[in-house]
């Protein structure tokens, strides 16, 4: 695909969303600074999102958190504008789509994006099958591609089988892999996924996310996922944006945000999470030509992952492999019990 | 003092004049239009004669044999289906089949009537809320308003016979349909209307696909209760002129027949239950994916 990596594939640029009677007028007392609280009470108009701006790159994963009532849900939605912004811009691959029509907007629904939701959203009427083809047969293909295509996608999420029951008699972890499938069989290259797991009892989301993870690795769609789970956006996300109140707290590398909070909110909120499953070598290694006299380790390993081999090498030190197996550095036992502190430094800030 | 105790009325000379004039109008109105509107539901009054014709003329075996047929279809039940055909034959055995011949057209005629007009309009006031304001009081009205008054207006235009006849019984049978079809489309999951949004599906693609389909259990709850309601007309249509099994019950209460106006009635009675079940059998099979369990 002639595709410039480096043009984001969905760009937001000073997004606003006010909720209320007058939003264009609560709008200006917002850019000149009124918080959500000020907002709310002096005209009763609530603040969904302020000047947000985030550019997700083509074929990553991007995770978006926060908690209920961050307005998480609210973006997502403008993405493929379920949602009108009070002010802003949202370009996908290029294009503006606050000035697209009706038609339009509709294509890049039909083909450009599909979404899962976290209530899985699947039309009780129809069975499975009837469900995955559904896409595809509003994008207008013809009955036999939609079959095939369903069929495809039911057996790639282990559905097979399971093709003429209804939603109602899965389960919920059935009925959101019914969900994944009717989103992917419309070929388009942007997944939204809106807090897609957060229903699921822990063990079958830990299940999901695994499928996902597969199926990304596979694909390379550029997936757009909200969660309120901190370690869920860990795990599968390559970069994530924390929101609070309608606002970006921090983005970017999941290992940044762990290693280097932005402020108390981030802080507190990475306090509880088990580093050594999520920080991962790759920080926290010290580059440069190897050494050490521990087995060799690899960048994208996580600190659990490795204890074991640490504490085996005689002086505490493994040389770190890349990907392609070449020596890119060395980790330590000190390094290692270093980076399981959460630093110090960003508590003494308090919440504004 | 006065004023408190005599209510401030509009006096008898000009409430008659009022009175008058609204008759006098209407009247004029009768005399200009009268006949163009009779004339714009011949076809429809030519079909309804038609119809009971044909349910009176053709042989009973046959008649019994299609609603049995019907009834299984719609409830897919020997249990009704055979009470359908136990009812039918005592029916004839006690008399009354042509009446009551008269009185399933009629109550056809009407149901197909409110059907074909109460469903788009039901979908206009769940698309609109405008509309849904505007048409939520005229139904207020028809289904409380005394039907004998809006049988005045209908028998002036119309005179006596089979259309004013239906007309009065849709005025009264129309409400529940429209209503439940506003209802069941509103009701509809909006976070499945919300998917299908995102896959970009239009109005249009989402009414038929996702809005009807979901809607249809309560679209069919409308359609029963359409038919009760149109059969709990029956004996009043009967004083407009309307042939069936309200004619002897009318009968029966102005020369005290007990016998003749039980065994009508009740032949009314066997007619609304056999209505009643097919057609709620066949909402509730509407549904039958609700009701299995986790596969």
């Amino acid at each position: 695909m002639a595709e410039d990596m480096s043009e984001p594939k969905i760009r937001i640029r000073n997004l606003y969303k006010i909720f209320g009677d007058d939003p264009v007028a609560a709008l200006a007392q917002v850019q000149a600074g009124a918080s959500k609280a000020d907002l709310l009470e002096a005209n009763n108009h609530v603040l969904g999102l302020r000047d947000i701006n985030l550019d997700i790159p083509a074929r990553g994963l991007q995770v978006i958190m926060g908690l209920s009532g961050s307005g998480k849900s609210t973006l997502i939605r403008h993405f493929n504008r379920l949602i009108d912004p009070t002010a802003g811009e949202i370009l996908v691959d290029g294009e503006d789509v606050m000035a697209m029509n009706d038609t339009a907007l509709r294509d890049l629904r039909r083909f450009k994006m599909s979404m899962v939701f976290q209530k899985f959203g699947l039309l009780p009427h129809r069975t499975v099958q009837q469900n995955v083809e559904y896409g595809v047969q509003i994008q207008g293909l013809s009955e036999d591609e939609a079959q095939r295509r369903a069929a495809r996608w039911i057996d790639r999420v282990g559905l097979s089988g399971f093709e003429q029951h209804y939603p109602g008699q899965l389960s919920g972890g059935m009925q959101q892999r019914v969900g994944l499938a009717r989103a992917l069989a419309t070929d388009a290259d942007i997944l939204l996924m809106d807090e897609a797991f957060s229903a699921l009892d822990p063990l079958i989301r830990t299940d999901m996310q695994t499928v996902l993870l597969d199926l990304q690795a596979e694909l390379q769609k550029t997936i757009v996922f909200i969660t309120h789970d901190l370690d869920e956006a860990l795990r599968i996300g390559d970069s994530i944006a924390i929101l609070r109140d309608g606002e970006v707290v921090q983005a970017g590398d999941p290992q940044a945000i762990i290693m280097d909070p932005a402020d108390a909110y981030i802080t507190d909120f990475i306090k509880d999470i088990n580093r050594a499953k999520v920080i991962r070598i790759r920080s926290i290694m010290v580059p440069g030509p190897g050494g050490g006299q521990g087995a060799p380790v690899r960048t994208s390993q996580t600190i659990e992952e490795i204890l074991g081999l640490l504490h085996d090498s005689p002086d505490g030190v493994c040389p770190v492999l890349d990907k392609a197996g070449a020596v890119v550095g060395t980790i330590s036992l000190t390094a290692v019990i270093g980076a399981l502190e959460v630093r110090k430094g960003a508590q003494v800030a308090r919440y504004s | 003092m006065d004023f408190l105790t005599e209510f401030p009325s509009l006096g008898r000379r000009d409430l008659s004049a009022l009175r008058q004039a609204i008759d006098g109008t209407f009247r004029n109105f009768t005399r200009a239009y009268g006949e163009g509107i009779e004339a714009f539901f011949d076809p429809l009054l030519r079909f309804m004669i038609w119809f009971e014709r044909l349910l009176i003329h053709a042989p009973w075996p046959i008649v019994i044999a299609v609603l049995a047929g019907l009834a299984w279809l719609g409830s897919r039940s020997w249990k009704i289906t055979l009470g359908t055909v136990a009812a039918f034959l005592a029916i004839g055995w006690l008399g009354m089949w042509e009446n009551t011949m008269s009185t399933l057209a009629i109550i056809s005629v009407a149901t197909f009537l409110c059907i074909a007009i109460g469903i788009p309009i039901g979908i206009l006031m769940a698309r609109h809320d405008r509309a849904q304001a505007l048409i939520t009081p005229a139904l207020d009205v028809m289904q409380t308003i005394p039907s004998f008054v809006y049988l005045i207006p209908v028998v002036m235009l119309l005179g006596i016979g089979k259309v004013p006849g239906l007309l009065a019984v849709c005025i009264y049978a129309l409400p529940p349909i429209v209503r439940l079809t506003n209802l069941g489309i509103r009701l509809v999951d909006a976070e499945v209307l919300e998917a299908a949004t995102a896959f970009g599906a239009s109005r249009r693609e989402k009414l038929w696909g996702v809005q009807i389909p979901l809607a249809l259990p309560n679209i069919f709850a409308g359609v029963n209760q359409t038919i009760m309601m149109a059969l709990s007309m029956v004996v009043i249509a009967s004083m407009i002129g309307v042939q069936g099994l309200g004619v002897p019950v009318l009968r029966a209460i102005s020369n005290q027949y007990l016998a003749l106006g039980l065994m009508n009635g009740l032949a009314i009675v066997a007619l609304a239950i056999i209505f009643d079940r097919v057609s709620q059998t066949y909402g509730k099979r509407l549904q039958s994916y609700k009701d299995q369990g986790h596969g």
